[in-house]
């Protein structure tokens, strides 16, 4: 069986918060690179990553734009870690109607890291490329693909018994060894 | 569309209660640049040469550079300009962070401040939506407290603010704007707390457009990346522990005695230990792969951020030690005072009592130790009470006012305000005609493009100069290769030498360019990411002026000249230009002025230092000489005068 099929890529953005100098330069290439045409303007507003900063907790969080919701959350969230008190939602991705970040100042509209997806691919997204400091590294690595689920075994299996019984069990079989042959 | 620039300033009568975005001169750009170029034009155009800096006629102005918000690293200091009581000439400041670039995703290149508020207001600035807001709620507070309090109510962490704290609500001479642990000193603080303009909020969220996006954005990356990885910028002090330099050879007090051989290994090694203690991180500004400032949180004191030699004015004016400092700092950020001034102003007014001319009436309750002491001045000094409302108006009024021979004791003011500490044997002629004639008032503002010292081996110079990529012209080379004792330099390479640090503060000051990656850095290694070779291309690919190295000196010129016509009308004159008298142990007068009337020669001065007809019309700045010229400072232009 072909390797490749059964394996897929993995990028990641790892985060060390410690490392962070609260410089914002990735808000600045993420804006350029994401402006049209590429590198023409600079707007921090519409980069889809921002440094949650603040100098008197000493509070420095990049968080990269994840899944727009359509609601905000029931309930906020604050964290603290080693005695230091993050503010509101200060690790949450998402862009909702609670706040007005990650949404394009001028359309309303979600924005949404997309790693710098660029033809021919970039090495690593432009945010990385610009954080001196290794506050945020840019991993890509391959992982297996899980083995079908229980579900999903189960929706095969309808599905075959439905076919079997439209065009019979032979002709079911014969037409799955072909497909076999051909790939 | 502009490029890099928005193209409007915002416009505010705190008198009338107005604010009104108005576009700008296209040309403007092309001759002043924008920052303190542009912020000279404006004062010299609008404020008339006799008004009085605590006069609702001054104007307070924060400009952004020409270059902020592009993707040129390290481009985000923020200049305020204005008239100080202090000097009664122009104050130049200026503070890093993000304020500056906000200003510019907000839509504005400069805010213009005039008038007087009724009571303490702040103004919000969100885009298009611009509010003179009450402020009376935040009376009193701290600068940063302040900051962290308008974001709470205007519920948006990711507004800049600029604030002063209470000193500068007290319009005390060394009162300063801070903005989260930036901090512009000489003279700025004290004007906008006249005005009672408790801070500026600014949030932007709009785009700062450039002309030849790729070509700017592969230069900006280079750079960015030869910074991160250079140790030719950035502040050393935020790395190297060993500061030898300073305590060794800075005198301490009011500016008196040198200590050296102070520096020893285990006072290093104590102090190392008591800042990686408690510094939680180092941070940088806006868009900078530098990290200059230690941000410290002494148990029990507020978070503080310092760089540079603001680490070690207020222990060496004390004869104390660092954890002093440590402890100092943080208040007096929070009061918002100048570390450089400030010190002096204490150390100062101790010297006074020792001296009997003050008494221990003029200091009732004061502590006994030198720790107490400072603390309980700087206390007098941000409320106005006592000796402190004398002591506030900075060394050279108070020992005016107190007189009674406190007069001697200001031996370190040059134009009234307070030098760096620095004391020395010989004349350094550069440095006397950077002192003498410097109008950004403090030396670190003027010096720092040619190494302070030569090298000892002509193997050393030659290797230096064959990587320096920094020099505007091959002379400076030349003048490298020959210098070998301090003082032992020629009268024509000291002008050009002078004028060359000038130059790259002007240009840095007006595009918004960090001295130390820039103008300031040169002078230590000589290896600085920007220089007159490149930023013609920057400022191209940025704002698609045509520019070239010798349009940008010549901006340099004008812009310079402006600043001391500016000047010139309120007063300043050849007798005011005289470093402190025991700056150096050995002075030759006869030869200093010589090297004084040749400057002048050199930059197109006459003998009082005032800008020549012929200059001014050089330069484009007809329209000055005609205005010194109408007010009798210039005498009716005769052919061939320069």
């Amino acid at each position: 069986m072909n390797p490749e099929m059964n394996t897929k890529t993995v990028q990641e953005i790892l985060v060390d918060v410690d490392k962070c100098t609260g410089c914002r330069a990735c808000e600045m290439a993420c804006s350029a690179f994401h402006s049209n045409p590429k590198f023409s303007s600079i707007n921090p507003a519409k980069a889809r990553i921002r440094v949650v900063s603040n100098e008197l907790t000493d509070e420095y969080v990049p968080v990269f734009a994840g899944n727009h919701t359509k609601s905000g959350c029931d309930g906020r969230h604050v964290y603290t870690i080693d005695g230091r008190t993050y503010s509101e939602c200060s690790f949450c991705r998402a862009s909702c109607p609670t706040r007005d970040y990650f949404i394009e100042p001028d359309s309303h509209l979600p924005l949404k890291c997309d790693m710098c997806e660029s033809t021919p691919p970039l090495k690593q997204p432009w945010c990385v490329e610009v954080c001196g400091e290794g506050a945020l590294v840019y991993s890509k690595r391959e992982v297996k693909r899980e083995e079908p689920s229980a579900a999903a075994l189960g929706q095969i299996e309808s599905g075959l018994q439905a076919l079997m019984k439209q065009h019979g069990m032979e002709a079911v079989i014969a037409r799955l060894k072909q497909i076999g042959r051909e790939k | 569309m502009r490029y890099a620039e928005t193209g409007f300033n915002l416009e505010v009568d705190l008198t009338r209660g107005s604010c009104e975005r108005v576009a700008t001169q296209p040309d403007l750009a092309e001759h002043y640049l924008g920052g303190q170029g542009s912020a000279a034009k404006l004062l010299w155009d609008r404020v008339p040469a006799g008004t009085d800096p605590f006069s609702p006629d001054n104007l307070l102005i924060f400009s952004t550079g020409l270059l902020h918000g592009t993707p040129l690293p390290a481009c985000n200091r923020t200049v305020v300009n204005t008239f100080s009581p202090q000097t009664n000439l122009m104050s130049h400041s200026l503070f890093g962070g993000f304020f500056g670039p906000e200003l510019k995703y907000a839509g504005y290149d400069k805010i213009i401040i005039r008038g007087k508020a009724p009571d303490l207001v702040y103004l919000y600035i969100n885009n298009d939506k611009v509010e003179i807001r009450d402020a009376t709620h935040l009376r009193g507070k701290g600068s940063t407290e302040t900051g962290d309090l308008l974001k709470t109510e205007l519920k948006d962490q990711r507004v800049q603010v600029a604030a002063i704290g209470l000193a500068g609500e007290n319009r005390v001479f060394m009162a300063t704007i801070e903005h989260n642990h930036a901090s512009a000193s000489r003279g700025v603080g004290v004007i906008m707390g006249d005005k009672r303009l408790k801070a500026i909020a600014v949030r932007g969220t709009r785009a700062v457009n450039v002309a030849r996006p790729a070509e700017l954005f592969e230069m900006s990356q280079r750079i960015h990346q030869k910074m991160a990885g250079s140790s030719g910028c950035g502040d050393w002090m935020a790395v190297d522990e060993d500061d030898s330099f300073h305590h060794n050879h800075f005198a301490w007090g009011n500016a008196r005695t040198r200590r050296p051989g102070y520096w020893n290994k285990e006072l290093q090694d104590r102090w190392t230990k008591l800042k990686y203690d408690n510094m939680d991180r180092q941070t940088g500004c806006y868009n900078c792969p530098k990290k200059c400032r230690n941000v410290i949180k002494m148990p029990g004191g507020p978070r503080f951020g310092y760089k540079c030699f603001g680490k070690d004015t207020y222990h060496m004016a004390a004869f104390l030690e660092l954890d002093f400092s440590y402890e100092i700092l943080g208040v007096a950020q929070e009061y918002g005072v100048d570390s450089y001034s400030t010190p002096q102003v204490i150390a100062f007014a101790l010297e006074l009592l020792e001296a009997g001319i003050l008494t221990d009436k003029d200091f009732p309750g004061m502590p006994a130790d030198a720790r107490g002491r400072f603390f309980y001045l700087l206390e007098k000094i941000v409320r106005r009470e006592g000796i402190g409302d004398i002591l506030a108006d900075s060394v050279s009024h108070a020992a005016r006012r107190i007189g009674n021979g406190a007069e001697a004791f200001d031996h370190n003011t040059t134009k009234k305000f307070e030098q760096l500490p620095i004391k020395l044997g010989k004349l350094n002629p550069a440095y006397f005609l950077m002192i003498a004639t410097g109008e950004k008032m403090s030396i670190t503002q003027i010096e720092g493009s040619f190494p302070q010292d030569p090298l000892p081996t002509e193997e050393q110079r030659q290797e230096f100069v064959n990587k320096w990529e920094a020099v505007p012209n091959e002379k400076f080379k030349q003048y490298f290769l020959n210098w070998k004792k301090r003082s032992d330099i020629s009268d024509e390479a000291t002008c050009d030498i002078v004028d060359w640090n000038e130059a790259m503060h002007y240009i840095d000051d007006s595009l918004g360019f960090c001295g130390f990656v820039s103008s300031f850095r040169g002078q230590f290694g000589g290896d600085v990411p920007y220089h007159m070779n490149n930023i013609p291309e920057a400022i191209a690919l940025a704002t698609g002026m045509e520019m070239d190295k010798p349009k940008l000196w010549k901006n340099f010129q004008r812009i310079r000249t402006l600043v001391r016509a500016v000047n010139v009308r309120r007063g300043l004159r050849r007798k005011d230009e005289r470093p402190p008298e025991d700056h150096w142990a050995v002075r030759d007068e006869k030869y200093e002025q010589e090297l004084l009337s040749k400057y002048y020669a050199f930059k197109g001065w006459n003998s009082d230092g005032i800008p020549t007809r012929q200059t001014l019309e050089e330069l484009g700045l007809a329209y000055v000489a005609d205005d010194l010229e109408k007010s009798g400072i210039l005498e009716p232009a005769v052919e061939g005068s320069r």
